[in-house]
């Protein structure tokens, strides 16, 4: 039982001073990624038939290899900015904060698998 | 996590049939919430037939009807009859709205009338609005200045100035708009709901205001005000046609800016 009145648990614990920053770069990687995509979804289809090899070369190209790991950032971090908003949403309390932390570890960790298989075929190894 | 249904003792069941008086002709059924907080019972839909020869045009009107010919025991709020004080904010066949300027003709079939959603109800179709004004009395709205007022005259504003709070000083706070909020539903704990936004911006917008710093830093905050998503659902529940979502949106260009 609580008798703290209404205005103090509205009150809580302030303002976070925070969010703009989140909200603004949700959308500046979502125009990012429109372009991004386009240019990916143009490539593709220029490649269509291509073999492993003939996709791997095109890949290696420094131009495309640089696009491609901009192209892979954005997305990641557009998705775990998306996915924490998710979380925000529909998770409270303890369940709330290992949603976020575990969103961070994994868009960590895919995110690096990525940037590295690019940059695998780009150097050839 | 989200709660997708209802507790157990909020489970609605069967209530009582009310059928219309003998000889009635021209008949609506409405089926009603209802719930009394001291028989410990859960709540129910009762269901009445108005007779519609003995009823005025609106949903208020049948409210009307019930309470004074077939059931007093019913309880509901009102008081201008006329869309201006907000009192009667209930949910009409899934929509909210206000029972005094919603037509029963424009409802179809059986009238299901239930209190706004999500919100603790105290009982029948009175919901308990005291988070709700809690939650207003936050954003502090009033005129806050450090100039002191003119002697003997008022705090001037231009007619282009006064025209920025048009759409915004309307708002009855009769909470249609933030109640069909889902994300209100989910976090109205903390995100102050498109109501409040939407008065929040009446004061930011209002040119003689000098705090606008003080109350942007206030509302700065993922849940106070980055829980609106542009569902809409604000917008097209508000009884009054006023646009909640495109304060916010108002809001949100403002914070940035202020920092970009």
């Amino acid at each position: 039982m609580s008798l703290k009145t209404p205005l103090g648990h509205v009150r809580g614990l302030g303002s976070a001073k925070s969010g703009t920053h989140h909200w603004w770069l949700q959308r500046v990687t979502a125009i990012g990624m429109l372009l991004l995509m386009i240019w990916f979804v143009v490539s593709l289809i220029g490649l269509r038939g291509a073999s492993f090899e003939e996709a791997t070369a095109w890949i290696s190209q420094p131009l495309v290899s640089v696009i491609m790991l901009v192209l892979i950032g954005t997305a990641f971090y557009h998705m775990r900015l998306g996915i924490q908003v998710v979380i925000e949403d529909y998770l409270h309390g303890a369940l709330r904060i290992a949603g976020i932390v575990a969103l961070n570890f994994g868009t960590a960790l895919l995110s690096a698998a990525c940037l590295f298989s690019v940059l695998k075929i780009a150097f050839g190894a | 996590m989200a709660e997708f249904s209802l507790p157990a003792n909020s489970k609605i069941g069967k209530g009582k049939a009310h059928p219309a008086a003998d000889g009635a002709t021209n008949t609506r059924t409405f089926k009603v919430y209802r719930w009394n907080p001291d028989d410990g019972q859960n709540p129910r839909m009762d269901t009445y037939e108005v007779d519609m020869d003995e009823c005025g045009p609106m949903v208020l009107d049948a409210l009307g009807y019930i309470k004074n010919i077939i059931d007093p025991t019913l309880t509901y709020r009102r008081s201008c009859r006329e869309g201006v004080c907000g009192s009667c904010s209930m949910n009409m066949n899934g929509v909210n709205g206000l029972a005094c300027t919603t037509a029963i003709e424009d409802c179809k079939g059986t009238i299901s009338i239930t209190p706004l959603p999500h919100m603790e109800v105290i009982k029948d179709l009175v919901p308990d609005f005291k988070h709700f004004y809690a939650q207003y009395a936050s954003i502090k709205p009033w005129m806050q200045t450090e100039t002191p007022t003119p002697t003997g005259k008022e705090r001037l504003q231009s007619k282009e100035e006064r025209e920025k709070i048009d759409g915004y000083y309307e708002c009855i706070l009769c909470a249609c708009c933030s109640t069909s909020c889902p994300s209100y539903w989910w976090n109205g704990d903390k995100y102050l709901g498109p109501a409040i936004l939407l008065q929040a911006y009446r004061w930011l917008a209002d040119s003689r205001d000098e705090n606008t710093g003080e109350r942007l830093d206030a509302l700065e905050d993922p849940f106070r005000l980055y829980r609106c998503h542009t569902i809409m659902n604000c917008a097209n529940a508000c009884p009054k046609g006023l646009n909640p979502a495109k304060a916010i949106a108002e809001i949100k260009k403002m914070m940035l800016e202020r920092q970009v």
